[in-house]
């Protein structure tokens, strides 16, 4: 099989997933959405009727007005497509044509700061707050553990490998989050020297703007390096102590090249794949965890956003979010799967 | 890549991190019995039930704070009478006698006595209290109200109520300083000279006399307030937090377990059959494990709890359901490798049903790494849970650790410097995911071989 068709089989597969995903978003929470928007078309027709005095006073009885009001709503609920079960293949092929155009509808609670309640101008603004937080985080995990893992594996059996080892093991069983509460405690009560909050005070256009969100960005980038880099270090040392046993290394050191060399352009090149692989789950999946992690640390990115619409129930948003960070998750998967084909060519034949 | 169970537990036995998982394992689950045993499984339902705790103090740090420091906190007590019935002539005469040793550096925060009695008739209750220096004070001389036939009252008596304080205020003319404006508790345990604590042996009489009958006391505490309590303290609204950290124990043991076992067995059977069957069928069903494996779980579980329910049974299925994929897929691999092995082809040969070579000739080789993958999925199972929890989606009715944390995080528990509320649970869920994480390496370890050197 070629690249090229591995590729193709790939993207396929990623946008099946995709689909899936929606279609089970829009299965679970399709039926509470048909109210919502019953409910919504109901009261806009209310509102209209009430502010159009003229109208208003041509009906003589209250039931007059009742039946009218009915029937506009009944009229208005057909033309929305919403007389038919959510669950009508029309109406979940419509909704899906709609979010894959990036078409989210409007929030029914939650707005943008700026003020816009289109969940694209809400998503469009929390999202790339979350992509730095996670990336800087992640960058600074793979590099720290990449850095360690290699020294570990090193030196096997060493003390700094059993450090490093346990480290990895004991951090990466605390959750992160309540590693976050403890953060909040220790430095921003115990030791006011960060803000409990993460949300910066500033407005955008304020020149301080960017000094206020990296300061306010420190602690929970503080807590994600914390827990993540042993995980990291732990996995690279595994993976070069593999690559290290191997016969090509055994003959490199027969050859007699320099031992540094041999761990540093050799074994951690053939242990690229596998990392390089990591590295893009790794920043898919945090992306995921960011929905605890923002809430505890109030960081106004997309996590807290999804948290935000899930306990007040928007589900516009929660649909535009899921999609978004599905999108994202998989794009993510995607390039780690091209990764891993290109540097190791195994993949694409099986 | 054959072993046998005996080579794996002589190889495990002797990993120290393996025993030290054992270990740990056999702690939690000794707490769990303890847990079961000792507190009734009324308190754990009750759990949130305000009514419930009302005679536990409003969030106390742990008993135990009092070790390191020079000033001793007073400890919130909850004291069992002694009970002696008598009768004197026509009069049924009942004493309940709670002594105590006061050794704090302050005053109780109030004292509350709280009584169920069986009576009928009008019998008078008095509650008088004995100073270590000798002095008794009356409190409270009340009858009960009338009653023809046999009937059970409750009630409680606050130092806050009037009668004490009167009651007491009479005995000002023994006191070296002035009684107005002071509540009750300050007196009764006050030095004469100064408005100091007085340490030493209290004893709280309530005597019951009756002439119509013998009373029966059902209930009988006194409770001595103060701001420190138990092995663990208590919450916001006034949990014995021990309660609930001894419940989380079984649950997160069962969440864990139930989800790893679930998921492991799903995805051994799952992947054995894609793997034995191959072709068609393979590519069908790890197509269907590629959508599941790059769903986003977490959004998703979210999703779930808020649409389907949040119980915690329903959790665990949801659990299951994420956690089977990528044991799926490992074990279709080695599917793939082990159904060329000869014994396997000659089964085949031989006329062997599917469903028996795959039960007896496949799956059992796969036994180690099942149970590895077991003890290396239980701690995501419960941080996953815990999170869940947190974010205030998980059972309410149950007291896991999350859903501890949670009510600790909507109290703003960090804010207010309340650690005892915080570190215990959390290390908790960290200490259950590290014996198993010990275990999972020390299996890791016998399958493969490479990682040790």
């Amino acid at each position: 099989m070629g690249f090229k068709k591995f590729l193709v089989k790939r993207a396929f597969t990623m946008f099946g997933v995709l689909m899936a995903t929606l279609l089970v978003t829009i299965i679970l929470v399709g039926s509470n959405m048909d109210s919502i928007s019953k409910q919504s078309a109901a009261q806009e027709i209310r509102q209209q009727v009430t502010n159009n005095k003229s109208l208003l006073s041509s009906f003589k009885t209250t039931e007059q007005l009742d039946s009218y009001i009915a029937n506009e709503v009944k009229q208005r609920i057909t033309a929305l497509g919403l007389d038919q079960p959510w669950y009508s293949p029309q109406r979940i092929g419509l909704s899906m044509y709609k979010i894959l155009t990036l078409d989210f509808g409007h929030a029914k609670f939650l707005t943008s700061d700026s003020g816009s309640s289109d969940v694209r101008d809400i998503i469009i603004e929390k999202l790339p707050r979350t992509i730095l937080l996670f990336t800087t985080a992640t960058v600074i995990v793979s590099v720290l553990g990449i850095f360690l893992g290699t020294v570990a594996a090193s030196k096997v059996n060493s003390k700094l490998d059993k450090i490093t080892s346990g480290f990895a093991i004991i951090s990466s069983s605390f959750p992160v989050w309540w590693i976050g509460v403890l953060m909040i405690f220790v430095f921003a009560f115990l030791y006011p020297i960060f803000p409990a909050r993460a949300t910066p005070d500033l407005s955008v256009t304020d020149p301080g703007y960017w000094g206020s969100l990296l300061y306010h960005m420190a602690l929970p980038l503080i807590t994600l390096v914390i827990i993540g880099f042993g995980s990291w270090a732990y996995l690279v040392r595994n993976f070069l102590v593999g690559v290290l046993q191997e016969d090509f290394i055994m003959a490199k050191r027969a050859a007699g090249i320099d031992e540094k060399r041999i761990l540093y352009s050799h074994a951690l090149k053939n242990a690229a794949p596998p990392i390089v692989t990591i590295l893009a789950l790794s920043l898919s999946s945090s992306l995921g965890g960011a929905i605890i992690t923002e809430a505890v640390f109030d960081w106004p990115g997309m996590g807290r956003l999804y948290f935000e619409a899930i306990s007040v129930l928007d589900l516009p948003v929660i649909i535009g979010a899921t999609y978004v960070l599905t999108a994202f998750f998989l794009v993510s998967v995607f390039v780690a799967d091209v990764l891993y084909g290109y540097f190791d060519p195994r993949v694409r034949r099986e | 890549m054959s072993f046998s169970s005996k080579v794996v537990w002589k190889e495990f036995s002797h990993s120290k991190i393996g025993i030290a998982g054992i270990v740990i394992l056999l702690v939690l689950f000794s707490m769990s019995a303890i847990a079961f045993v000792a507190i009734p499984l009324d308190s754990f339902k009750t759990w949130n039930d305000p009514a419930s705790w009302l005679l536990y103090p409003k969030s106390a740090q742990p008993a135990w704070v009092n070790y390191f420091q020079s000033e001793k906190i007073p400890e919130h007590l909850i004291l069992h009478p002694v009970r002696l019935s008598q009768q004197i002539g026509p009069v049924n005469l009942l004493t309940d006698s709670f002594t105590v040793n006061y050794r704090y550096d302050g005053f109780p925060s109030d004292f509350i006595y709280q009584y169920t009695v069986q009576y009928s008739g009008s019998p008078l209750l008095q509650m008088s209290v004995t100073r270590p220096d000798g002095i008794e004070m009356n409190l409270v001389s009340t009858s009960l109200p009338f009653a023809n036939s046999t009937v059970s009252y409750s009630s409680m008596i606050f130092s806050t109520q009037d009668v004490i304080a009167k009651n007491v205020a009479s005995a000002k003319t023994k006191y070296a300083f002035s009684l107005d404006d002071m509540s009750s508790e300050k007196i009764v345990f006050s030095q004469l000279d100064t408005n100091q604590i007085l340490k030493g042996q209290y004893v709280f009489r309530v005597h019951l006399y009756d002439v119509s009958g013998k009373p029966v006391l059902i209930k009988s505490n006194l409770v001595l307030g103060g701001k420190v309590y138990g092995i663990m303290g208590t919450d916001e609204l006034r949990r014995d937090l021990s309660v609930g950290l001894l419940w989380g124990t079984p649950l997160a043991l069962f969440i864990g377990i139930t989800v790893s076992i679930g998921s492991v067995v799903l995805g051994l059977v799952y992947g054995v059959y894609a793997g034995y069957k191959g072709r068609a069928t393979d590519e069908v069903l790890m197509r269907f494990n590629d959508i599941i494996y790059v769903m986003p779980a977490l959004p998703l579980l979210i999703i779930l709890a808020v649409t389907i329910g949040n119980s915690i049974f329903l959790m665990v299925g949801f659990l299951v359901v994420f956690g089977w994929v990528g044991i799926a897929k490992v074990s279709r691999s080695m599917a793939l490798q082990i159904k060329t092995l000869q014994y396997v082809e000659a089964a085949k040969l031989m006329g062997q049903k599917d469903y028996k070579i795959i039960f007896k000739h496949i799956l059992p080789q796969l036994l180690p790494y099942a149970f590895a993958s077991i003890a290396i999925s239980v701690p995501a199972a419960i941080t996953t849970e815990a999170g869940l929890s947190f974010l205030g989606l998980g059972d309410p009715s149950f007291p896991t650790w999350g859903q501890i944390l949670h009510d600790a995080s909507s109290y703003s528990a960090a804010a207010r410097g309340m650690w005892w509320w915080i570190l215990p649970p959390g290390i908790m869920i960290a200490v259950t995911g590290l014996a198993f994480v010990f275990m999972g390496q020390a299996m890791d370890g016998i399958i493969n071989p490479k990682l040790r050197r």
